[in-house]
């Protein structure tokens, strides 16, 4: 059958067609669309794929770590810098091995369109010493999900798969099998102290994922992804990845010659690159998405006399995702004649909507934050990081999932007053509770102010997963039941907001404030919904 | 049969169902086709863009490169100048004439127009005034500069319509006949001024 699929959803149909039994993930640009893909097959034709989203990148990381012990195929997906909240258990993951197949999904961003660094998760599977598969287009992403669940079963190992923005989101025409594989049966490890990391079980453990290297990297050089065509005038080849070969061949010249190594599968297929080498190549040029993984893997692996060419030499952009125009260069063509690029026109940011609840939040946290002589607002990951633009110039940090929170403390620790997080509530849960705790023990004089819009709204409105319990959860975690406050963000109840806002932060301890208003985006769809039925 | 595609706007303006009828139609014809899309953040009210692709030959690029597209169309005037650089010299630019004013330092409107008459090849035209004679809601205006973009596309008008068709049928028989209208009244538009 022909589909035209996004990336994400080649990925997802993959995935199902593979016999997935659970998938686990956050949402995060742009590798949101794979769960959501497999949510709607399973609302059209339920086949008891677990698909529901997780807190965050490491309790689905386990939970899948979990059905795969089962022996079952599992799926977890995130955005690259998810990666870095579930690495505890992905690495551990690499020790433990699986039973059912296992793969991560890790959605780099190159550029940014989306996101606060551009890391590329290739040095997670090098760090953790397993393949990764990096398919450069939708129909190998969609072929690579039964191939990598085969190749994590037969070689007992989690699977790594990288995609970046612009093959996730991107569509083409798939073509996929009629009928999905049948889930795997339940079954038991076949030696369950290989998933108890006590160290002398580690330790064997360790050692037999090192014993393995040479069989990953046979697959790599023979399974058939990797793929090496000795050119006419080989002293000069070309090494792409994924998606760069694409670019190469938009632009590449019939009669060039060069030999070329294009890579979809590592650990790096060393007896191709060797042919390489003996076939005359003198100069090879690395076009790779994201940072120069292999550009600096391949220095040691040619001889000195080799010259590897790319990021890190100025021949391609040290950074930022490719394009046809950068590779064109790269391969010592002239760009295509333009028009110049038209100097009246100017930037237009994204803003919040009109009518969101963050907007009259942040109205009345400005108003009473100009009441003290130093605020420091944290911010943190969400649509309402905005708030950092015009008009509101609202917030003076935001890194990372939870982090307002736990900056706020210890800006309180410092001696700062007033310190305030704010934080969505989805991001609360996903790594802000665990903060608040430690606030809570330590009496820590903040104001942690949750907008909660009962959305996952950046991502486009996934549930969240502490709707309609935020009050008991702080609560639980120790913050004075008078000092969990509530308001509703609306210009009307600006007195009152500004009024709450203002004694909690004259509270000398941990205090929230919640100001709860739905998502306007969520609202419509809503209410559209309603008006159907 | 190759045709490189710019799709601009504003985010929440419905240039991708724009993108969605041109796939569908293209896939009836048996065309190849790439459709980079952007997602998340950059959506709100932020400028957006897409890159279709639609050829003959399988396609390698999800992108198209500086000099390469041979018609941007856009929902909004300045919005079609921001991507200049990707288009043929000779290429067509197909946009809505009205600005959407959601920044502060939004360049005059004259000026904006001015330089894309500056292209020889292009067709400016009101989508929602036209959407409107065409008893259209404004819903509809993206189908309105669908319409004046056919004459480009290198797709037959009539596979076109069939396209909208298939792609509104399960919102019913009303909504299929007001976008088939705005269609027409786009598809009429670029025909009597081109």
């Amino acid at each position: 059958m022909k589909h035209l699929l996004l990336g994400d959803e080649a990925i997802a149909q993959g995935a199902i067609d593979a016999g997935l039994s659970g998938v686990y993930a956050y949402p995060g640009t742009p590798s949101t669309e794979i769960t959501e893909y497999i949510q709607l097959q399973e609302s059209r034709a339920p086949r008891g794929i677990f698909c529901r989203w997780a807190a965050n990148e490491k309790t689905a990381m386990e939970a899948a770590l979990g059905m795969s012990y089962m022996g079952k195929r599992a799926l977890v997906c995130m955005k690259h810098v998810g990666m870095n909240v579930c690495a505890d258990a992905f690495m551990n993951a690499a020790i433990t091995g699986v039973n059912g197949g296992l793969i991560v999904l890790a959605a780099d961003d190159p550029s940014m369109h989306s996101s606060q660094n551009e890391q590329d998760s290739r040095f997670y599977a090098k760090f953790a010493m397993i393949p990764c598969l990096e398919p450069g287009n939708q129909q190998e992403a969609y072929d690579m999900m039964a191939y990598g669940y085969e190749l994590s079963e037969r070689l007992k190992t989690p699977v790594l798969m990288r995609v970046t923005t612009r093959m996730a989101h991107s569509r083409a025409v798939v073509e996929t099998i009629e009928q999905p594989k049948a889930q795997n049966p339940k079954s038991m490890p076949q030696d369950v102290n290989h998933f108890i990391l006590l160290p002398a079980f580690a330790k064997r453990n360790y050692a037999e994922l090192v014993a393995a290297q040479p069989e990953f990297v046979r697959r790599s050089e023979t399974d058939g992804h990797n793929t090496y065509i000795r050119g006419t005038k080989p002293e000069k080849a070309i090494l792409t990845t994924g998606i760069a070969y694409n670019y190469l061949m938009e632009n590449y010249p019939a009669d060039m010659g060069c030999s070329i190594l294009r890579i979809i599968q590592y650990p790096l297929p060393k007896k191709l690159i060797d042919q390489m080498v003996a076939d005359g190549a003198k100069e090879v040029l690395v076009i790779e998405e994201g940072q120069p993984v292999v550009e600096e893997l391949i220095r040691g692996m040619v001889p000195s006399n080799v010259v590897a060419k790319g990021r890190l030499t100025g021949d391609l952009p040290r950074m930022g995702e490719l394009s046809p125009d950068c590779v064109r260069t790269a391969i010592g063509l002239e760009p295509l004649p333009k028009h110049d690029s038209e100097k009246l026109v100017v930037g237009r940011p994204p803003a919040l909507c009109q009518g969101c609840g963050h907007r009259d939040m942040y109205a009345a946290l400005n108003e009473v934050a100009r009441e003290y002589a130093e605020p420091r607002i944290f911010g943190d990951i969400g649509c309402y990081t905005l708030g950092a633009l015009s008009p509101f110039h609202a917030i003076h940090a935001c890194v990372e999932m939870g982090a307002s929170v736990t900056m706020a403390k210890g800006a309180a620790d410092a001696g700062q007053h007033p310190a305030i997080a704010v934080i969505g509530d989805s991001t609360f849960t996903h790594s802000g509770m665990t903060g608040l705790l430690d606030c809570v023990n330590a009496n820590a004089n903040v104001v942690i102010l949750i907008s909660d819009n009962l959305t996952t709204g950046m991502t486009g409105g996934q549930d969240s997963a502490g709707t309609g319990r935020l009050e008991q959860i702080c609560t639980g975690l120790g913050v004075a039941p008078e000092h969990v406050r509530v308001v509703v963000p609306l210009p009307k109840n600006m007195e009152e907001i500004k009024q709450t806002l203002r004694e909690e932060i004259d509270y000398a301890g941990t205090s929230v404030v919640i100001a709860r208003r739905e998502c306007i985006q969520t609202l419509k769809r809503h209410l559209k919904a309603a008006k159907k039925q | 049969m190759k045709k490189d595609i710019i799709l601009a706007g504003v985010g929440g303006q419905g240039i991708l169902s724009i993108a969605t009828v041109i796939g569908e139609a293209a896939l009836q014809e048996g065309l190849y086709l790439k459709q980079a899309e952007v997602h998340g953040m950059s959506q709100r009210g932020g400028d957006v863009q897409s890159n279709l692709r639609l050829s003959s030959e399988p396609i390698m690029s999800d992108l198209i490169a500086m000099g390469g597209a041979d018609l941007i169309i856009s929902l909004e005037p300045m919005e079609a100048l921001r991507y200049v650089q990707y288009l043929k010299p000779d290429g067509w630019i197909v946009t809505s004439c009205v600005p959407f004013l959601n920044i502060p330092n939004y360049p005059e409107l004259e000026e904006v127009l001015g330089r894309v008459k500056a292209h020889k090849n292009h067709v400016l035209l009101d989508v929602e005034a036209l959407a409107k004679e065409a008893g259209a809601p404004a819903q509809a205006a993206n189908m309105v500069l669908l319409g004046a973009a056919i004459p480009m596309l290198g797709i037959d008008h009539d596979k076109m319509l069939a396209g909208v068709a298939r792609i509104f049928a399960r919102k019913g028989e009303q909504v299929v006949n007001s976008n088939l209208a705005a269609v027409e009244a786009g598809y009429n538009y670029a025909i009597s001024v081109r």
